[in-house]
């Protein structure tokens, strides 16, 4: 079966960073890696491999597939452990980083949390975010206000896919540390000044390209 | 900005390049001339008969890298396409525009084109001292710029086109040294084939720089085919030859004057066949690509972004800037010219 229109789990914590980059990567296809992609990329090569296990009674399956067709929603989950008797399911997703102030990382959580209750009909009360930098679990309940705030967040997603409109740019700190700056070129963007630039090609030697020359440019 | 990266030319029959793990080698015969590490090429030109292997043919298709061939005037005969990359909504967004309104971007082109002509004259009166033809071109083509601006069609555009570089070119032999315009002499541009050595020149330039053009706009996910300015022909990069035009005067004539007035090629460095077709030789045409070459590595202030770049990603930088239009991030497309 196809999964084409179902919004990979990808596109939520893309979005999370920056709408923009989220329609870049997801709607315009651009893609590039820099130091920073690239060392998740190889943390997530260390997750995805390596045989289920059984540790204590929990059978650990990594790189799980999902596609939930109601949700709309597919993708690959890092680890998902499986209480051996009482069959409870706990999804565990492995960040680069630390645990960082917003809600975000809880957000794609629930949102993989929900594709497991789709697909299987249990009830998943909780999850693990791990994080490379501080090597810890941090617990992570899916009460009512989470699971409400992850659908609003899908839906968001939803919308952008079905536009396919590029947001614009918002230029801040985070965006040097974008791989994707260079196909972005938010200040640029947010300072539009192309129609400026056409005027005095259309005028050289008047007013506009003296202008030009006075302020040094 | 993305980094300048270097161009392969194998200018030999002889030549093949294949991929050995990280490097291309380029052999001839059984020896080994040269291993290059494969990340450090953005493009890789053939003339004649130079040989490539499919594994270095996936490669480049895989990666972004330009593969293309040449004949020996320089003129263009294939290129390797790979998968196709980029996204389907910015090519739509340039087929919706190229069929139903091409006039603003081709006139920002075009008048771009002129201006950039125009700066290789107001350049060679502030080097030379004035000359009368020369000032009267100049005010000519500041006429032609204007009505570029008011015109309403293509077919309008293409008449302001060739009437200012026939304007142009009616004054470019005097851009060559006095002493040297009895070897050189140019009575217009002429191609296919090229009849006269600075036509042979500006052939070669046009379709080495045009390349790089139709490997950028591929590399940012655009048709190199369908463009604004130059009707849709099979075969023919219609959009390169439309950036392309921002870039003739200031890259490639500037380029040709300048090799011949320094005389790093000579007159004889050409050969004339039979058919009075004139062709550059072997060596002469190896000296054209390395001065080339250096001539990317030189930073500029790029007029729109007022960024320092180097020259060698001019064709990048506005192929991200036409589809930065194209998607609406920019009202305008913003071409490259030199404003004085």
């Amino acid at each position: 079966m196809s999964t084409d229109h179902l919004i990979p789990l990808s596109a939520l914590q893309h979005y999370a960073f920056c709408p923009r980059q989220c329609a870049l990567i997801h709607i315009e296809r651009v893609w590039a890696d820099n130091w920073l992609t690239a060392q998740g990329n190889k943390l997530h090569k260390r997750v995805d491999s390596g045989e289920p296990e059984v540790r204590n009674g929990v059978r650990m399956e990594r790189a799980v597939m999902v596609s939930a067709e109601q949700l709309g929603l597919t993708g690959k989950l890092d680890l998902v452990e499986k209480d051996m008797q009482t069959g409870a399911l706990t999804p565990v997703e492995y960040k680069r980083g630390k645990a960082k102030p917003g809600n975000w990382d809880k957000v794609q959580l629930c949102a993989q949390a929900l594709c497991l209750e789709e697909m299987t009909g249990q009830h998943i009360s909780d999850g693990y975010l791990w994080y490379w930098e501080t090597r810890r679990r941090e617990p992570v309940e899916f009460d009512q206000s989470l699971r409400s705030q992850t659908l609003a967040v899908i839906n968001e997603v939803k919308a952008l896919f079905s536009q396919r409109i590029l947001p614009k740019p918002v230029y801040e700190k985070r965006c040097n540390a974008c791989s994707l700056y260079d196909q972005c070129e938010p200040k640029l963007v947010e300072n539009d000044n192309s129609a400026v630039y056409v005027k005095a090609l259309f005028s050289v030697d008047k007013e506009v390209s003296v202008d030009k020359e006075a302020s040094g440019l | 900005m993305k980094k300048l990266q270097n161009v392969l030319y194998l200018t030999r029959d002889s030549l093949y390049a294949h991929k050995e793990r990280e490097a291309i080698v380029i052999k001839e015969e059984q020896n080994t001339l040269q291993k290059i590490p494969i990340h450090s090429i953005a493009a890789i030109y053939c003339f004649g008969q130079a040989k490539v292997s499919p594994g270095l043919m996936a490669h480049c298709s895989e990666n972004d890298v330009n593969l293309a061939w040449f004949d020996l005037f320089g003129r263009f005969q294939a290129r390797i396409q790979g998968r196709q990359s980029g996204n389907v909504l910015l090519r739509r967004a340039q087929y919706r525009i190229s069929d139903n309104n091409p006039v603003d971007i081709a006139k920002n082109i075009i008048a771009a084109k002129i201006q950039n002509g125009r700066n290789v004259l107001q350049r060679h009166i502030r080097n030379n001292g004035d000359n009368e033809e020369v000032s009267r071109v100049i005010g000519a083509l500041r006429f032609s710029i204007e009505q570029a601006g008011n015109a309403k069609s293509v077919e309008q555009l293409r008449g302001i086109e060739g009437e200012a570089a026939a304007q142009y070119f009616s004054v470019f032999q005097h851009l060559i040294k006095p002493s040297l315009q009895d070897e050189f002499v140019f009575n217009g541009r002429n191609r296919r084939p090229p009849r006269d050595a600075i036509n042979a020149l500006l052939s070669l330039l046009y379709a080495v720089i045009g390349q790089d053009v139709s490997g950028a706009l591929n590399a940012v996910g655009l048709d190199p085919q369908v463009g604004f300015l130059h009707a849709d022909r099979p075969g023919r990069d219609s959009l390169a030859q439309d950036i392309l035009e921002e870039f003739r005067a200031y890259l490639a004539d500037r380029m040709a004057v300048s090799l011949i007035n320094k005389q790093q090629i000579k007159a004889r460095d050409f050969e004339t066949e039979a058919s009075g077709a004139v062709k550059l030789k072997e060596e002469a045409r190896k000296a054209l690509y390395a001065a080339w070459q250096q001539r990317k590595q030189e930073v500029i202030l790029h007029p729109f972004l007022n960024e320092k770049v180097e020259i060698g990603l001019l064709p990048h930088i506005q192929a991200m800037l036409l589809a930065r239009h194209l998607r609406g991030d920019l009202q305008q497309y913003p071409p490259f010219y030199i404003a004085k």
